[in-house]
């Protein structure tokens, strides 16, 4: 796909809705850019990482969330328009931060600021659906959030224009259905002139005189509010005395308008779409509320805008208006918005019925076709090192006999906890949690807690966010045994770059922290072992395991398609030796070990492998208990 | 030209890695320029590693649709893989569904740790054929690997899309979009690719 900024203006192309984000921002003359992945946002940086350039565009990956809003806010506070863009889970980090940029605002240079996050609506990439859209009241900030594509793009431009003009940054909300749709996007102009960064050292930004500066923070909240009544991306659509009105935000617009379609109520109900979410603009809400006596509201995860709208009914004297949706029922406090949702709804509301499946054929999927459908279960690829790394693991902790105790966190590792991995990992929460957890138990002595403990990272969270909590570690001294899958990657979010792997997100080199030399530096002893040779491996980790202190063992391979992209070939060739091959009897290979490339062929009763699946890695041959598995280099 | 039905929802469906996205924004960029509005839902992240992925791909003369495609209200699914094919139908199917599927299986990890037993080939075609209206079954896998190209299996497959005729679309203008979607240098593999596709589902 072509860099976004080269596409003429005025001609369409397919843009994923988070590439939508970064033209308009690209568009309206976006300065610098930062970021950490986490899926569904994670192509916004690289799609304007693809355009920078020197004095007019910077973009990068940062260490952690935290990092990323306050490079993009003091960008902002020196004049220029920044942009930072993250997952929900990463807000959650940065929120410290936010919370006080409130209070300060952008300062008097004239920059803006959008502070892009991305929700994940049904988990469907995350170990939560947490809705980011409270965060806006928590913060007392304003949030916009687009419902289609060419609107992301629109949108970009008109918060900029909010922020610019009230000093204020303004949270963006994206979401999977957004962020991962693609759809046919007009391109605007790109403008041409470079900013000039300075700060103004004449004024000081701090949150201190707090209660005036809340009070002040609240006045600007109710200018914003004054702006978004007569935002043209708010749009009412049906008749002027409607039997009822869908108050929808991001997916609920498309979910509603389609629903209304297939049930026939586009002359009977109005559909109230609302792109700015936080704060409500009540008086144009209410203009068209006050038309009707039923209210549904579509939105995806928590009844966000259905309390603010009860809020705002109340306060306008309607009360008596029915609100229907998440409170009553009508639509799942879970999961996302969909056309069958918005359908069901509405269909119970106005007592239709909703169009269903063919009963005799309900009756076949049910009977013949269901049954054969088996759950296909997520599993690190063919040649992944935590494969062996977990290997290594359980036949450690099983040999140790002393019930040790594995904390960990976010990343390819945690596919460990998913039906097809290792099930070693008992404690997994968020981004480096292995290792603050670790740390809490690796004090329990006292308590008479005798299990050891260790903890697993992965390189790119190493950074992130282990650091911190591995000096608190030391510095609290624990017992711990402290794991890093250095695999040069951030694996799971599609290979990013990181302070750890001696490139940046414009792909220029960039000093190479060692994770070896940070561990040793603070204290850890430090060992380094290659996951691959598996029975080395699993001998160490024994060695480690219940030690005192904190102990660091780093675990160097790189990540399989990491290393394929710069190979382009496998290391070996891969035989298996028919005569040794156990097949059924033993199958260690392909049950226990599972990597997806070896199976037991039906046929023969003996292991198998699969040529397009295979790697190459050789890591079998170690697994193997007879030796029937060898490798021979590629040349 | 007008779509029936509209808006028309196509599946493509199979395990992250076969190039199931590439083939979507092929089909939707054709589509798009063809006249029609294109919405496209992809998951990807974390279903990449072994997963199943799907794209909906929603094509109207009538206006923008959403990206998710209303359960049991798939009009064509294109399975890159025929376990896949049976998941989508189970969800999109209904007594109108076309499907245009790859028969080389590829098993889940289940399978592997002998938790679950992956469906014979015939019990698969059988379900595949029962619960469809049309349905084209051809091994693209196979294609792929007399190319020695493993990875244009989706490319093999958007030929027998051609070759199904279920959307208007130009056999000369596909190609020169697969064409304009490749490095140059893999361009006359991909094109051989998409013809041999089109001809197995053309003769099948």
């Amino acid at each position: 796909m072509a860099a976004i900024d080269k596409y003429e203006p005025g001609t369409s192309h397919f843009l994923l809705g988070n590439e939508a984000i970064a033209r308009g921002a690209l568009e309206r003359g976006v300065n610098f850019v930062t970021g950490y992945p986490g899926t569904p946002s994670s192509e916004i940086v690289p799609a304007l990482a693809q355009c920078t350039q020197k004095g007019k565009l910077h973009a990068e990956w940062s260490t952690n969330e935290l990092a990323a809003v306050e490079g993009a806010a003091a960008a902002a506070t020196a004049g220029l328009l920044s942009l930072s863009a993250m997952k929900n889970a990463g807000l959650s980090l940065a929120l410290d931060f936010i919370t006080h940029l409130s209070y300060t605002g952008l300062g008097p240079k004239g920059g803006a600021c959008l502070m892009v996050v991305c929700d994940d609506p049904h988990g469907h990439s995350s170990g939560d659906e947490t809705d980011s859209r409270w965060l806006a009241r928590f913060a007392t900030a304003p949030m916009v959030e687009p419902m289609t594509g060419q609107q992301a793009v629109e949108l970009v431009k008109y918060a900029f224009d909010i922020s610019q003009k009230h000093s204020a940054f303004v949270f963006y909300r994206g979401y999977t259905r957004l962020s991962h749709a693609s759809n046919p996007i007009t391109m605007g102009e790109l403008p041409t002139d470079a900013p000039k960064a300075s700060s103004d050292s004449s004024v000081s930004l701090n949150p201190y005189l707090s209660i005036d500066k809340h009070q002040d923070l609240l006045a600007k909240m109710e200018a914003i509010r004054a702006e978004f009544e007569q935002c043209p991306f708010n749009t009412y659509q049906g008749p002027q005395k409607p039997e009822l009105v869908v108050v929808a935000s991001g997916a609920g617009h498309l979910a509603a308008a389609e629903a209304l379609e297939t049930l026939g109520l586009e002359e009977r109900v109005g559909l109230l779409s609302l792109a700015t979410i936080w704060p409500l603009p009540t008086a144009w809400v209410m203009e068209h509320l006050k038309n009707t006596s039923q209210v549904l509201v579509l939105e995806e995860v928590d009844p966000f805008m259905e309390t603010a709208v009860k809020e705002a009914l109340v306060d306008n004297g309607l009360g008596t208006v029915a609100v229907y949706g998440k409170g009553s029922g009508h639509i799942p406090m879970t999961g996302e918005m969909t056309p069958d949702r918005a359908l069901t709804a509405l269909a119970r509301i106005f007592d239709l019925k909703a169009p269903a499946r063919d009963e005799a054929y309900e009756r076949l999927v049910q009977q013949e076709v269901a049954p054969l459908v088996i759950s296909r279960g997520l599993s690190w690829c063919a040649g992944c090192p935590h494969r062996a790394s977990f290997w290594a693991l359980d036949k450690a902790i099983k040999a140790d006999a002393r019930d040790a105790y594995v904390t960990g966190e976010i990343g390819c590792s945690t596919l460990d906890v998913f039906p097809e991995g290792k099930a070693q990992i008992k404690l997994l929460h968020s981004m480096g949690s292995g290792t603050g957890t670790a740390a809490g138990l690796g004090q329990l002595k006292p308590f008479g807690y005798t299990q050891p403990v260790v903890a697993v990272c992965g390189d790119s969270s190493f950074f992130h966010s282990s650091v911190p909590r591995l000096i608190n570690a030391v510095y609290n001294q624990a017992d711990m045994l402290q794991i890093i899958l250095d695999n040069s990657a951030t694996a799971m979010t599609g290979f990013q770059p990181h302070p750890g792997t001696g490139n940046t997100a414009e792909n220029t080199p960039a000093p190479r922290l060692d994770v070896a030399k940070v561990c040793r530096s603070i204290g850890c002893e430090v060992t380094i072992a290659d996951p691959f040779e598996v029975r080395a491996t699993t001998k160490v980790m024994r060695e480690l395991m219940g030690k005192p202190g904190v102990q660091v063992l780093i675990l160097r391979r790189a990540c399989e398609l990491v290393r394929m992209k710069a190979a382009k070939s496998h290391p070996f060739r891969i035989t298996i030796d028919q005569e040794k091959c156990k097949g059924t009897e033993c199958a260690v290979c392909s049950r226990d070990f599972r990597c997806p490339a070896l199976y037991l062929d039906p046929a023969t009763g003996k292991t198998a492998f699969k040529e397009q699946i295979c790697s190459g890695c050789g890591v079998c041959v170690e697994i193997c208990p007879f030796k029937a598995i060898s490798k021979q280099e590629n040349d | 030209m007008p779509l029936s039905p509209d808006p028309y929802n196509l599946i493509i469906s199979g395990i992250g890695g076969q190039g199931n996205i590439l083939l979507s924004r092929l089909v939707g960029r054709l589509m798009f320029r063809a006249g029609y509005q294109v919405s496209i839902g992809e998951t990807f992240g974390a279903a990449q590693r072994g997963g199943g992925v799907f794209s909906g791909v929603r094509i109207s003369s009538k206006r923008l649709y959403g990206p998710i495609v209303p359960q049991g209200a798939g009009n064509m699914i294109i399975s890159l893989e025929p376990l896949e094919a049976l998941r989508m139908i189970s969800q999109y199917g209904n007594p109108g569904v076309k499907a245009l599927v790859n028969s080389e299986g590829i098993h889940p990890v289940a399978v592997l740790s002998q938790k679950a037993s992956y469906p014979s080939d015939e019990a698969m075609s059988a379900a595949i054929h029962k619960a469809t209206d049309q349905a084209w079954l051809f091994n693209a896998t196979k294609i792929a690997l007399e190319l020695d190209a493993p990875i244009a299996v989706n490319i093999v497959m958007l030929g027998g899309l051609v070759a199904t005729g279920a959307l208007p679309l130009d056999a000369d203008e596909v190609a020169d979009e697969v064409k304009a979607s490749v490095p140059p240098h893999l361009a006359e593999l991909n094109l051989t690719a998409y013809r041999r596709g089109m001809e197995a589902v053309a003769g099948a």
